[in-house]
């Protein structure tokens, strides 16, 4: 059952994948067939998006769009309608063919330099691009555009319109792809995607209909001039996105504390942070909820440095409740010192209490804290796992949530075989 | 606080008469002035100011002044200079403000603001640029637009460098407790504003095109959103820098916890080590590492026993062997935060000596990386002017002279002699402890040279 479970999303990816293909080798051939239509514009719009692929370098990995210019370069070729006050007529064929040569030629460097293109992205801006582009040049080429809207106020408002669905199609793409790559459940993952749109995606439509329009007004000058903001605000999410890692590299030094210290086993805080973290995604959580269970499941043992002698290998959960309740309001005293959200420190320190009086995120520490404590660390080792299970189980009454322990079983399952 | 200086008053006075006049061709009845644009607007800025100053009332971070920036500049290239100088005054009246006299502060903004958005309209004019939001041929439109920023920059950098001067003399700290020394030169104020002035100005050209064109005023909204992003980002960025840096002092705290009487030591071997890097004038950079690695010099004393620790009386050699680890732990915990780069090092080495006879590794002189010389000295030197449960803090004079006897076997004699000319030229307190926010980098007030009998010390 399990096989079948990990091959079907991968077969979704490879769906995917030959559907980008497919769009684009149909456009090409259209393209070759019928002939470049304002083969200047096509030149114009071909180059920026290969200028925009270049700024994929120095990507933090994990980015969620790399190459803020070229995608914002490839919708306004999808929106744009007329140039310098010109009727433009290259449909969408030609809008799909310009993107992905932009996207090769703005790709050789990349392959040059050994790391190969990143093919999800490019799939995914093929095929969105695609969208919304069979959405916009048809009505456009014909004319109803025109007919129905004129060139005024209600014709940006449609192009608003077309980008919200654009970027919605984006996220469903993103959150498959995502689900195909780890196989975290999609309705999180999907609610993660749609969070980030006020993001660099939002900025990036936004630049994308601007330089639309302003193509349109005033010819194809508007290109590099108007990118700039956008660049400004790829530079702001790469600053940002730096310090966030350092800051996570931070944390986890802290809950090391413990460890070099002698209070917790060597790498407990890591394992139950991430273990929590897969739990906290199969029972549903997302973005700042699963980064506030990370910090939380990373400083839950720092109440020990207040110790003046370790417990036996760190392991609390065997403490007597009274004792454990008491270095769980220690720990909360420590980290709210930190700069971590106050929430996290509520955590900490309710980690001990019966489930019932616990936020989630406490009930799924607590359990896989307990876990760790008594499958000694072992992590591979099938035997010691069941065992620490079934002890949880027993204590699914009073200490941890039943729905909790069962969601950490699947996930157990998923690891160890 | 609330007092203001007559300079700064009568300073104000007249900003705000010059800005004014500037707007005063309004009232004249002939004159033409496109009021729906200019009320759409000052809407659109006030409106843009106001949740951007309110969010979050409680928390310092700034949210990026200027997000509503571009408005000013598109309404400089779309009206009239005296008409564009009006736009900015509702929102600079309306928006929140930081410092107590409230009222003075919100019409000294909406002065600064009216007057520099009637520069760069007039520059904008001056270059020829009434005819490009209708018509507009690039690349020549630049031109006027980038004059235009400039002088809106200008302007507002000259402006508020006269505030500095008349007012108070000491600048608002530009960065948090644990920012750099606010670089006072205009002229690096300057350099450092000119570019976003200009990716300000490209997205007022934008603006200004966008609402001169069919597609009307609505449009030119759209340009707004990755400036508002990018801002945005920008506060975020800041409020977690601000939590990495409480989270750092945490880790710092976490050692107070298990040896108490160092309270307050690392973060004034950092403040040393930050005074000796400086005086070997190292890069604003790596003065940032140095403090860091003066700060956590002592984490690994995390990893010591607690019993050890806090044991009174003479120390076995077994404890003194344990303790003698700690450098090693420290090296360890932070070995995975990226950004600390050579503090790493200076963590693993700050208790070798230049004869060979420190430990871990017994490095010898020019083998122990340079940070490890800094803190080792700046260590020393906290340790001997701080009271100690065992002893009475010592003059910070007779601290030197310690280190100067012992410069070449125990410490890096460059490093003691800059400290030397640190304390001689900013003194030292050594009354700051750790729970304290602290105010980075010594007093401004230069101390004559030769004041080493003036040295307060204060413990604490």
């Amino acid at each position: 059952m399990k096989d079948a479970r990990a091959r079907r999303p991968v077969r979704v990816l490879h769906a995917i994948h030959a559907a980008a293909v497919a769009v684009a080798a149909a456009a090409l051939v259209w393209v070759v067939s019928h002939g470049v239509a304002q083969p200047v514009n096509a030149l114009a719009f071909g180059a920026f998006i290969a200028v925009g692929e270049l700024a994929r370098w120095g990507a933090v990995p994990g980015e969620r769009e790399p190459a803020p210019l070229g995608a914002a370069g490839a919708l306004a070729y999808a929106l744009l309608g007329e140039c310098a006050g010109q009727p433009t007529g290259h449909g969408a064929f030609q809008v799909v063919a310009v993107v992905v040569a932009g996207a090769l030629v703005g790709a050789v460097p990349h392959v040059a330099r050994g790391q190969g293109p990143a093919l999800d992205h490019v799939a995914r801006r093929v095929l969105t691009v695609g969208f919304a582009a069979v959405c916009f040049q048809p009505l456009y080429v014909s004319g109803e555009l025109g007919l129905w809207l004129g060139q005024g106020p209600y014709y940006a408002l449609f192009l608003l319109v077309l980008l919200v669905l654009t970027a919605l199609c984006d996220a469903v793409l993103a959150a498959v792809m995502l689900r195909a790559h780890t196989g975290h459940p999609f309705g999180p993952l999907l609610r993660d995607e749609l969070r980030a749109l006020p993001g660099i995606g939002s900025a990036v439509g936004a630049t994308g209909a601007v330089m639309a329009l302003a193509v349109a007004v005033a010819g194809l000058w508007a290109l590099p001039v108007f990118c700039v903001p956008l660049l400004l605000t790829q530079l702001s999410f790469r600053r940002y996105a730096a310090v966030r890692a350092t800051y996570g590299q931070t944390i986890a030094s802290l809950a090391r504390a413990t460890e070099v210290a002698g209070y917790t086993r060597q790498g407990h805080a890591r394992r139950v942070a991430e273990l929590s973290t897969a739990v906290g995604r199969e029972m549903g959580l997302s973005g700042p909820d699963l980064t506030l269970l990370e910090y939380a499941a990373l400083m839950h043992d720092i109440g020990q440095l207040s110790l003046v002698d370790p417990v036996p290998d760190g392991a609390t959960a065997s403490l007597p409740p009274a004792e454990q309740r008491r270095i769980a309001l220690l720990g909360g005293a420590v980290v709210r010192r930190t700069g971590v959200p106050p929430a996290v420190a509520a955590v900490v320190e309710q980690q001990a209490d019966p489930y019932r009086d616990q936020p989630l995120a406490a009930r799924i520490v607590r359990a896989v804290n307990a876990y760790d404590d008594l499958a000694g660390g072992s992590g591979g080792r099938a035997g010691g796992a069941l065992a620490a299970l079934e002890q949880l189980r027993l204590g699914t009454g009073h200490d941890y949530q039943p729905e909790v322990v069962e969601s950490l079983a699947r996930v157990l399952g998923r690891v160890l075989v | 606080m609330t007092a203001i200086p007559a300079a700064a008053r009568a300073y104000i006075l007249a900003v705000i008469l010059c800005a004014a006049v500037a707007a005063a061709p309004v009232a004249v009845p002939a004159a033409v002035v496109p009021w729906p644009t200019v009320l759409l607007l000052a809407a659109l800025y006030a409106g843009g100011e106001l949740p951007a100053r309110r969010r979050d009332g409680d928390d310092s971070a700034p949210v990026g002044a200027g997000t509503f920036f571009p408005v000013l500049l598109a309404a400089a290239f779309l009206l009239p200079p005296a008409a564009a100088a009006l736009v900015p005054v509702p929102g600079a009246l309306l928006g929140r403000v930081d410092g107590p006299p409230a009222g003075v502060r919100r019409t000294w903004r909406a002065a600064r603001l009216a007057l520099a958005t009637w520069g760069a309209a007039h520059a904008y004019l001056l270059l020829g640029g009434e005819r490009t939001p209708r018509a507009p041929d690039f690349p020549y439109a630049l031109v006027p637009a980038l004059a235009g920023s400039l002088v809106c920059c200008l302007l507002l950098t000259v402006l508020d460098g006269g505030i500095r001067a008349t007012a108070v003399g000491v600048p608002p700290p530009r960065s948090g407790r644990w920012g750099r020394v606010p670089p006072p030169a205009v002229r690096r104020a300057l350099s450092g504003s000119a570019a976003p002035h200009c990716v300000h100005g490209l997205a007022g050209l934008m603006m200004a095109v966008l609402w001169g064109s069919s597609y009307g005023p609505f449009s030119a909204l759209f340009v707004l959103l990755p400036m508002y992003i990018s801002c945005w980002i920008f506060a975020q960025y800041h409020r977690e820098r601000a939590a990495h840096q409480a989270t750092i002092r945490a880790l710092v705290q976490a050692v107070d916890i298990k040896d108490r009487y160092t309270r307050g030591h690392s973060e004034r071997v950092g403040r040393a080590s930050v005074l000796i890097a400086r005086e070997l004038s190292m890069e604003e950079e790596r003065l940032e590492v140095v403090r860091f690695a003066g700060i956590l010099h002592d984490v690994g004393k995390l990893g010591v026993p607690t019993r050890v620790l806090r044991k009174e009386g003479p120390l076995t050699p077994e404890e003194r062997r344990v303790i003698e680890l700690h450098p090693e732990y420290g090296h360890e915990m932070v070995r995975g935060i990226g950004f600390l780069g050579e503090a790493r090092a200076a963590i693993l080495h700050h208790h070798e000596r230049m004869d060979g006879s420190g430990y871990p590794y017994g490095l010898v002189g020019h083998q122990i990386p340079e940070f490890a010389r800094v803190v080792a000295v700046a260590d020393a030197f906290d340790a001997m002017t701080s009271t100690r449960s065992y002893r009475r803090a010592r003059p910070v004079p007779v601290a030197l002279r310690e280190l100067e006897r012992c410069a070449g076997t125990q410490f890096d004699p460059r490093m003691v002699r800059a400290l030397a000319r640190a304390l001689e030229r900013h003194g030292w307190q050594t009354s700051v402890t750790s729970d304290e926010a602290v105010p980075m980098g010594p007093p401004r007030t230069p101390q004559s040279p030769g004041a080493g009998a003036s040295h307060q010390i204060r413990t604490g």
